[in-house]
C-alpha cells in the first residue's frame, strides 16, 4: 500500500478499515479483543449499515472510522489516507445525548462553524436555517432539555451537517426514541442525505431500519473478536418511504435471507450478555 | 396545599412558637415565677422593642453594612481562587496529585482555630473576617469546580471534539460552563458561609458587625439584645439566600428543574 496515498485510484473509498482488530486492556493484564479483522468500505456516497446484536462491537469500529479510537492492529483509511488522529471530514451522530446542556438550540448548531472560524453572525444565521430544515425553526432559543427526544435528535442532526461533512458516522442515533419517531427521523434522514449524498456509515441493532435506509447492510457476529460475516446490497429503488419500503416484497426477501445469518449471532449475542 | 395555605401554616407556626415563648416567660407557675425566666430567655416583646430601637435609632445599619461587606469580599475572593485552583487542579492531574494530601489537610482543619492567626496577621479590622471566609468558600467552589470540569460528559466532550474544537474552545464551550454550573448549585452553601466567617471573625474579636452586637450583649448578660442580634441575623441571611435564589434562576436557565436538588 502506497504510505502517502498520492497512487491511490482517484475513486478511493471514503471510509476503508483492512484487518482492523481492536483490543482494550483489562485491569488485571488481559486483554480483551473486541472486533477482530474487519475490513469494511463505504465508498463515497454510499449508505452503509451495521447490524449486529449488542455488544458486538459496532459502535468500537464506527469509533474508529471517527478517529476516537486507533486499532490494535490493522489500519483506517479516510479517502485513501491514513488515519492519524481525530478524522476532520467526518461529523459524528451520538448515540447518547451528545448536545451541549448549556447552549441553546441554534447555538448548538451554529457551534460547529464557529470552531471552524466562521463569524458569529454568519453561523447564526445558517444555524437559524439549519433549524428550519430540521423542522424546529420556532425552537431556536430553547435549551436541550425543554426539547423532547426526538427534538433533541434534529438538533444533533443539524449541528453535525451544518459542518457539511464528507462522511457521517451514526452510532444507533435513533435508539432511544419511540417507533412513530423513528420512522419519522429515518425519513428526514434519507430527505437530508439525499440532497448531497455523503458517504454514511451507520450502526443500528435494528435489521428493519438498516435495510430501509441503506445501499448496503454489514452484519457482524456477537462479540467479543466479533468479526463481519455477511455484506448485503439492498436492491430497493430510491427515493425511498420508510413505512413503505417496508411493504415491498424485496424488502421482506431480504429481510429474511439477512436474518438466517443475524438471528444465531443475536442468540449468542444475548447468552453472553445475559439479556441485557 | 396552595400557595396561599402554605404561606398561613408557615406564618401560624412562627406566631404560635412566639406566643408559648411569651407565656412561658411571662405567665407564672406555683412559686411566683415564670417556668422560663426572662433573665435566660428573655421575652418576645423585649426582644421585639430592642430590634424596633436598633432600626429605629439606625445603629444596626452599619453594623449590617460591615457583616455585608466582609461576607461579600470572603465571597468574590475566595470563589476566584477556587475557580482558578480548581481549574488548574483538574486540567493537571499532576500537580492535583500531588497537593491532595494537603488540600485535604486543610479542609480538614475546623476554621475557627484560624481566627487568632488571621486577627494577628491582619488586625481586627474587616480583613481578618475576610480572610476566615474565604477560606471557608474557596474550598466549597473549589471543589466544585473540580468535580464540574472533572465530571464533564465523555459523550459531549467526544463530540465537542469531533464538532472541530481545539483545546482553548474546549476551556471555554464546555468545562468552563460545566464548572460554572457546578458552582453555581453550590451557590447557597458558599454564600452562607461567606456569612458564618463574617459573624464567627468579628464574634471573636472585632469592633463592628452582627457578631460583634452579639457579643457586647452577652458580655453585658444583655438576652434581649442576643436574641435581637440572632434574629436579625437570622432575617439578614433569609434576604441574601432570597437573592441567590433569583440570581441562580437566571443563570441556570438551561438546566432541567429536577437537577436543582443537588446543594
Amino acid at each position: 500500500m502506497d504510505a502517502n496515498g498520492a497512487a491511490q485510484p482517484a475513486g478511493s473509498a471514503a471510509v476503508e478499515l483492512s484487518g482492523a482488530t481492536i483490543a482494550f486492556r483489562l485491569a488485571a493484564g488481559t486483554t480483551y479483543t473486541a472486533v477482530e479483522d474487519a475490513s469494511l468500505t463505504v465508498a463515497d456516497g454510499e449508505f452503509v449499515s451495521i447490524v449486529g446484536p449488542t455488544g458486538c462491537g459496532k459502535s468500537t469500529l464506527l469509533n474508529v472510522a471517527a478517529g476516537l479510537l486507533t486499532p490494535s492492529s490493522g489500519r483506517a483509511a479516510i479517502f485513501g489516507r491514513e488515519l492519524f488522529g481525530l478524522n476532520r471530514q467526518a461529523g459524528y451522530l451520538f448515540q447518547a445525548d451528545a448536545l451541549f446542556p448549556w447552549k441553546t438550540a441554534i447555538d448548538n448548531i451554529s457551534i460547529g462553524l464557529e470552531t471552524a472560524g466562521i463569524p458569529a453572525g454568519e453561523a447564526h444565521a445558517r444555524a437559524q436555517d439549519w433549524l428550519a430544515r430540521v423542522g424546529l425553526a420556532a425552537f431556536a432559543g430553547r435549551y436541550p432539555h425543554m426539547l423532547s427526544g426526538g427534538q433533541r435528535k434534529r438538533v444533533g442532526l443539524a449541528q453535525v451537517l451544518i459542518r457539511d461533512p464528507k462522511i457521517l458516522l451514526m452510532d444507533e442515533p435513533f435508539g432511544p426514541l419511540d417507533a412513530q419517531t423513528r420512522q419519522i427521523m429515518g425519513n428526514l434522514l434519507l430527505d437530508l442525505w439525499s440532497a448531497d449524498r455523503k458517504a454514511v456509515l451507520f450502526v443500528t441493532h435494528d435489521l428493519e431500519e438498516a435495510i430501509a435506509l441503506s445501499d448496503r447492510v454489514v452484519i457482524m457476529s456477537a462479540g467479543p473478536a466479533a468479526r463481519i460475516i455477511g455484506d448485503w446490497r439492498v436492491p430497493l429503488p430510491r427515493p425511498r418511504d420508510i413505512a413503505e419500503v417496508k411493504l415491498e416484497r424485496a424488502f421482506h426477501d431480504l429481510h429474511r435471507e439477512i436474518w438466517q445469518t443475524l438471528k444465531d449471532e443475536v442468540v449468542k449475542g444475548y447468552a453472553q450478555t445475559g439479556g441485557g | 396545599m396552595g400557595r396561599v395555605t402554605l404561606v398561613l401554616i408557615q406564618l401560624l407556626v412562627a406566631v404560635v412558637a412566639i406566643a408559648l415563648w411569651h407565656v412561658l416567660t411571662t405567665v407564672p407557675v406555683s412559686d411566683g415565677k415564670p417556668l422560663f425566666p426572662p433573665f435566660f430567655f428573655s421575652t418576645p416583646i423585649d426582644v421585639i422593642e430592642r430590634i424596633v430601637k436598633w432600626f429605629a435609632e439606625g445603629t444596626i445599619w452599619r453594623h449590617l453594612w460591615i457583616t455585608l461587606l466582609e461576607a461579600m469580599l470572603a465571597f468574590v475572593i475566595g470563589s476566584v481562587g477556587g475557580v482558578l485552583v480548581g481549574f488548574w487542579f483538574a486540567r493537571q492531574p499532576r500537580v492535583a496529585a500531588v497537593f491532595d494530601p494537603y488540600v485535604k489537610m486543610i479542609n480538614a482543619l475546623p476554621r475557627i482555630v484560624l481566627a487568632p492567626i488571621f486577627t494577628l496577621w491582619f488586625g481586627l479590622g474587616i480583613w481578618s473576617k475576610v480572610a476566615l471566609g474565604v477560606t471557608l468558600v474557596f474550598f466549597i467552589v473549589f471543589f466544585n469546580v473540580y468535580q464540574g470540569v472533572k465530571e464533564v460528559s465523555p459523550t459531549v466532550l467526544a463530540n465537542a471534539r469531533m464538532l472541530g474544537m481545539n483545546e482553548r474552545q474546549l476551556m471555554r464551550h464546555v468545562y468552563w460552563p460545566s464548572a460554572l454550573s457546578w458552582m453555581f448549585s453550590s451557590l447557597h452553601t458558599s454564600v452562607g458561609f461567606a456569612v458564618v466567617g463574617a459573624v464567627v471573625g468579628e464574634y471573636l474579636g472585632s469592633a463592628a458587625g452582627l457578631g460583634y452586637i452579639i457579643l457586647q450583649a452577652e458580655m453585658t448578660f444583655d438576652i434581649a439584645g442576643v436574641f435581637a442580634g440572632m434574629f436579625v441575623l437570622a432575617a439578614f441571611v433569609i434576604v441574601i439566600d432570597g437573592l441567590v435564589t433569583l440570581v441562580e434562576r437566571r443563570l441556570l436557565v438551561w438546566r432541567p428543574a429536577a437537577a436543582d436538588t443537588r446543594t
